[in-house]
């Protein structure tokens, strides 16, 4: 049976199916944890630490108390005797440091919005008006914001007991770098680089339910989240309870893009007082609470050098890295991740051999960073493909042809990186003259040229990258987190011969769901109609790590082929006994065994499961009466499955303005084997208009003393419709080598490539101008700025 | 506690008579008390647009609008327009062009894209399309596909001699 045999019947991989589950979300039938409402349920809400850093002196809630319809008040120190602290630090990160961070503020505040105090109540109205009532006395500390301010020898130490504010630092150093940039004729550029912060702004906030059963000692979290077995472990651990005694179910989940990943001392807390309380208690953030506490992203300042032979070859990257976290590397994926994948992935996509970077991760007093969409890897891309036209410029040729005589070549697999990055199966020298032709690069310089003279000004950026996807225990498992690498799928038939299947990866929007029911259906032959699909509930599905770091169609996809083979081989082999023949002479078609070689059905799958489940009686002896199997998937032998792309922005920019107008977006993109065209399609697109976003619009602005400056959506900027332009998308396919079905992860690419393609492409239209700009987000202000009009 | 207000507004066709604090928001009585969740709050500031419902026919955010407020009115929200058929093309061209992810904007948006189609004499462009649903966020799908599915819509709209105008 060949995968992508798109003549056989009820072959579903490779077709653009519409997702099934989303006639619910159409018709306004989506489950989303605020929808859900349980008997006794209370309301949660939390007292926020006005203060960047702050010692707490007194906190008086007697009032608060004292409202009808408050039913219970906890502060940090309270909650401490109920849920241990954690730690967001990983083995393999080595000298990694951060203090444990308790569940709720204890003593010192370390960031705005940090959560003091906790009300409970019948109403979240009556919770806030509580809230309004409680007195805190802080005493202002010395707030650590700026990241370069807190290495200084002299800075205000936000844990004095670490003895600096360094959190974790790493270098690289491999081949000759000093050597490379000394060669004779070599052309160096160098540039600094700042990328603001910014965050998911998930449109549905981060939202939870405790509900505790005490008769069974049993806690369940209905949970907006991407990861429900790494959250059931976090839970049990730090609250105490056996594993096996926390169940985690995830619905339907508002987008999550990462931030929804990781442990919230506001979500933990609501645990703890449902199973204090023995009611159901329910948290769902407003807004504010989403600016002040959803982890932020990125936040680097970089230096960074490349250098050139006469030729053009690039002959060595030499990177400093300094990124600022927050008060606590988060738990348990840690903040560490995101600068490291910056200096592992800089230079990704050309032959380079020397290679050197610094990376420090800073403690400061603002919200916590951590991994959200594309993790490090927008940075890595804009630094590298901004050095890539700054070195195209420095030398007189053209952007592309600069890429393309520096790009792996196609037949050079496998083959490592200076960073000790293993790359396989990839297509650089197939993408990058796809994208070109399709954007009709050559007629769209000549037409820059062209209006330049006019006093138009468009600019070109073009991008060529790699994601990583498909990670294996080396990214976090192999540091001690309690998250799983491989994923498990399992699927039965019913007596109605209908298949139910489930998987440990979960949806929020990607079409996780509907990429499993094809794959299922095409295995088993039957229509995509009768495949019926679990997900999300840590009671129901098999053990795995969930969907993050584009891992669900890779690795959850791989484990459902697996096991939807198996179950079929079981059908074969008993339909194989009833109907006396061999099982390799026999398939199945629209839900019949049928004669492979004639086509003509001999039993459906309906008779065939009522055989097995009511009339055992029937079966040749010896005969198990089994019809479910359950198949787990591990990426082995590489860390990661890479993708690669290329991608290019078309940008006019008003120089009076300074406006940004976005003409055109391209994407060539290698996924590997396409499960659904459209489905993927839809997340490079939305990947791109989030990378848009980083790269002009999004940013969480900061006073000096800590304070966020913008935390409403009126005045954090998101792109909206009429701001993006159509992005063109096309692909080629290398399927991977690492599985059966050779799928590839492609829910960041877009997000990757993007922030630096616009970079590039604004930069090229101010070329006339001698101006650059090397901060993101590019806004108006910092672009007449860079032009010297203000 | 007696500082409620007595109101009468009839929700997706159906009368309904009830007791509300002055301060509740028209989503708390939709999402709450009457339990139609189909409608999301986002940002509780007018900004995002998932709160979006019909008022008297006219598109409102029913986070900004007191329960109060829509005494006397009628209130249509996407559970209503959805068994109505009224958003039946709109909604199988938005799954045709999986022009929803998470779903948490797809309710605001669908009533926006009815408005739009609703008061269009010409079938909007594209880029009107994207001017319209720019009052609606949406951090999944990129819009691209929001507009495809819209504009395919009023594409077969107009391909339609116009329906006499109802009463
Ligand atoms: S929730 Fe009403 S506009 Fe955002
Ligand atoms: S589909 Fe998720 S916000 Fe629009």
């Amino acid at each position: 049976m060949s995968l992508t045999d798109a003549d056989r019947p009820n072959s579903y991989i490779g077709r653009s199916v519409p997702r099934p589950n989303a006639r619910r979300l159409l018709q306004g039938r989506g489950r989303f944890v605020d929808d859900l409402v349980l008997p006794r349920m209370l309301h949660a809400a939390f007292l926020r630490s006005q203060h960047a850093h702050a010692r707490i002196l007194s906190i008086d809630t007697t009032s608060a108390r004292a409202l009808p319809g408050v039913v219970a008040i906890y502060d940090g120190d309270d909650m401490a005797a109920h849920v241990t602290p954690w730690q967001g630090v990983l083995t393999h990160l080595s000298g990694m440091r951060s203090p444990p961070q308790p569940v709720m503020a204890r003593g010192v505040t370390h960031w705005q919005g940090e959560p003091v105090v906790m009300v409970v109540a019948e109403s979240r109205a009556v919770a806030e008006d509580a809230l309004a009532l409680i007195e805190v006395d802080y005493q202002p500390l010395d707030a650590v914001c700026d990241m370069e301010a807190a290495l200084a020898p002299k800075a205000a130490l936000i844990h004095p007991d670490l003895g600096s504010n360094l959190c974790w630092e790493r270098r690289i150093d491999e081949g000759d770098v000093d050597g490379a940039f000394a060669a004779p004729g070599a052309i160096v550029v160098e540039r600094q680089f700042t990328f603001g912060r910014h965050t998911g702004v998930t449109l549905e906030p981060r939202a939870c339910i405790g509900d505790y059963d005490p008769a069974e000692d049993r806690l369940t979290m209905h949970y907006s989240g991407q990861a429900p077995h790494m959250m059931q472990s976090v839970i049990a651990r730090h609250l105490g309870l056996p594993e096996a005694r926390v169940r985690i179910v995830a619905q339907d989940v508002g987008g999550s893009y990462g931030i929804k990943i990781h442990t919230y001392g506001d979500e933990i807390a609501t645990l703890a007082a449902a199973r204090l309380l023995r009611r159901p208690v329910k948290f769902v953030a407003d807004r504010l609470e989403s600016f002040q506490s959803d982890i932020h992203a990125r936040d680097h300042r970089i230096t960074a050098r490349a250098a050139i032979d006469s030729t053009g070859r690039l002959l060595a990257v030499d990177v400093d890295d300094t990124t600022g976290i927050g008060p606590y590397s988060v738990y348990p994926r840690s903040s560490g991740i995101e600068g490291n994948q910056v200096i592992n992935l800089i230079g990704a996509p050309y032959r380079l051999e020397n290679y050197r970077a610094r990376l420090r991760v800073v403690f400061q007093n603002k919200v916590p960073m951590c991994q959200y969409r594309a993790v490090g890897h927008p940075i890595a891309m804009a630094v590298m493909e901004g050095l890539m036209d700054d070195l195209a410029e420095a030398s007189g040729r053209d952007p592309a042809d600069l890429r393309q005589m520096n790009l792996r070549a196609d037949d050079s697999y496998p083959a490592n990186s200076p960073q000790g990055l293993r790359f396989a199966d990839l297509s650089h020298e197939q993408c990058l003259p796809k994208l070109l032709t399709n954007m009709d690069y050559r007629r769209l310089r000549a037409e820059q040229a062209a209006l330049r003279d006019q006093g138009i000004h468009r600019g070109i950026g073009l991008v060529t990258m790699v994601e990583v996807t498909n990670p294996s225990p080396m990214f976090y498992g192999v540091g001690g987190a309690p998250i799983a690498a491989q994923d498990g799928a399992s699927a039965r038939l019913d007596a109605s011969g209908a298949v139910h299947v489930s998987n440990s990866v979960t949806e929020q929007g990607q079409g996780t769901e509907t990429v499993l029911a094809q794959i299922a259906a095409q295995v088993m032959g039957v229509d995509i109609a009768d495949v019926h699909v679990t997900t999300g509930d840590t009671a129901t599905t098999p053990y795995g790590g969930g969907t993050w770091a584009s891992r669900g169609a890779g690795i959850g996809g791989e484990a459902m082929l697996q096991a939807a083979k198996a179950l079929r081989e079981q059908v074969l082999q008993v339909a194989a006994a009833i109907l006396q023949t061999e099982s390799d002479a026999l398939d199945i078609r629209d839900g019949h065994v049928v004669d492979t070689a004639s086509g003509q059905g001999r039993i459906s799958l309906r008779d065939l499961a009522q055989m097995v489940y009511y009339r055992g009686n029937e079966l040749p002896e010896g005969l198990k009466p089994e019809l479910i199997a359950t198949r787990h998937f591990k990426v082995s032998d590489y860390p990661f499955v890479f993708t690669n792309g290329a991608m290019a922005a078309h940008v006019e920019v008003d120089t009076e303005t300074g406006l940004v107008r976005l003409l055109d977006f391209w994407v060539v993109e290698d996924v590997g084997t396409i499960l659904n065209e459209k489905l993927v399609d839809e997340q490079i697109r939305g990947g791109v208009v989030q990378g848009i976003g980083g790269a002009l619009f999004e940013e969480c602005i900061y006073s000096d003393d800590g304070q966020l400056q913008n935390a409403t959506m009126a005045d954090y900027l998101v792109p909206m419709a009429a701001e993006m332009p159509d992005i063109h998308i096309d692909h080629v396919c290398t399927p991977t080598r690492t599985s059966e079905l050779g799928a590839k992860g492609a829910g960041e690419a877009g997000t990757a490539g993007a922030p630096g393609a616009v970079m590039n492409a604004i930069n090229d239209a101010l070329r006339p101008f001698g101006t650059r700009l090397s901060q993101m987000p590019m806004t108006p202000e910092r672009i007449l700025k860079a032009l010297g009009h203000v | 506690m007696s500082d409620t207000l007595s109101i009468t507004l009839t929700v997706n066709g159906e009368r309904i008579s009830t007791q509300v604090p002055p301060r509740l928001p028209l989503i708390d009585l939709l999402r709450e008390t009457l339990g139609l969740t189909g409608t999301h709050l986002g940002c509780a500031q007018g900004v995002c647009g998932a709160c979006t419902v019909r008022v008297d026919g006219e598109t409102a955010r029913s986070c900004l609008m007191l329960a109060a407020q829509a005494d006397g009115c009628q209130i249509d929200t996407v559970e209503g327009l959805t068994d109505s058929g009224a958003l039946a093309a709109l909604q199988d061209a938005f799954h045709r062009h999986n022009a929803v992810q998470c779903g948490y904007c797809t309710p605001g948006i669908l009533l926006a894209a009815a408005e739009l189609l609703d008061q269009a004499e010409n079938p909007p462009t594209r880029d009107e399309i994207r001017d319209h649903i720019s009052g609606n966020y949406c951090r999944c799908t990129g819009y691209q596909s929001v507009v495809d599915a819209i504009a395919e819509v009023a594409g077969s709209r107009a391909a339609r001699p116009k329906p006499e105008t109802a009463p």
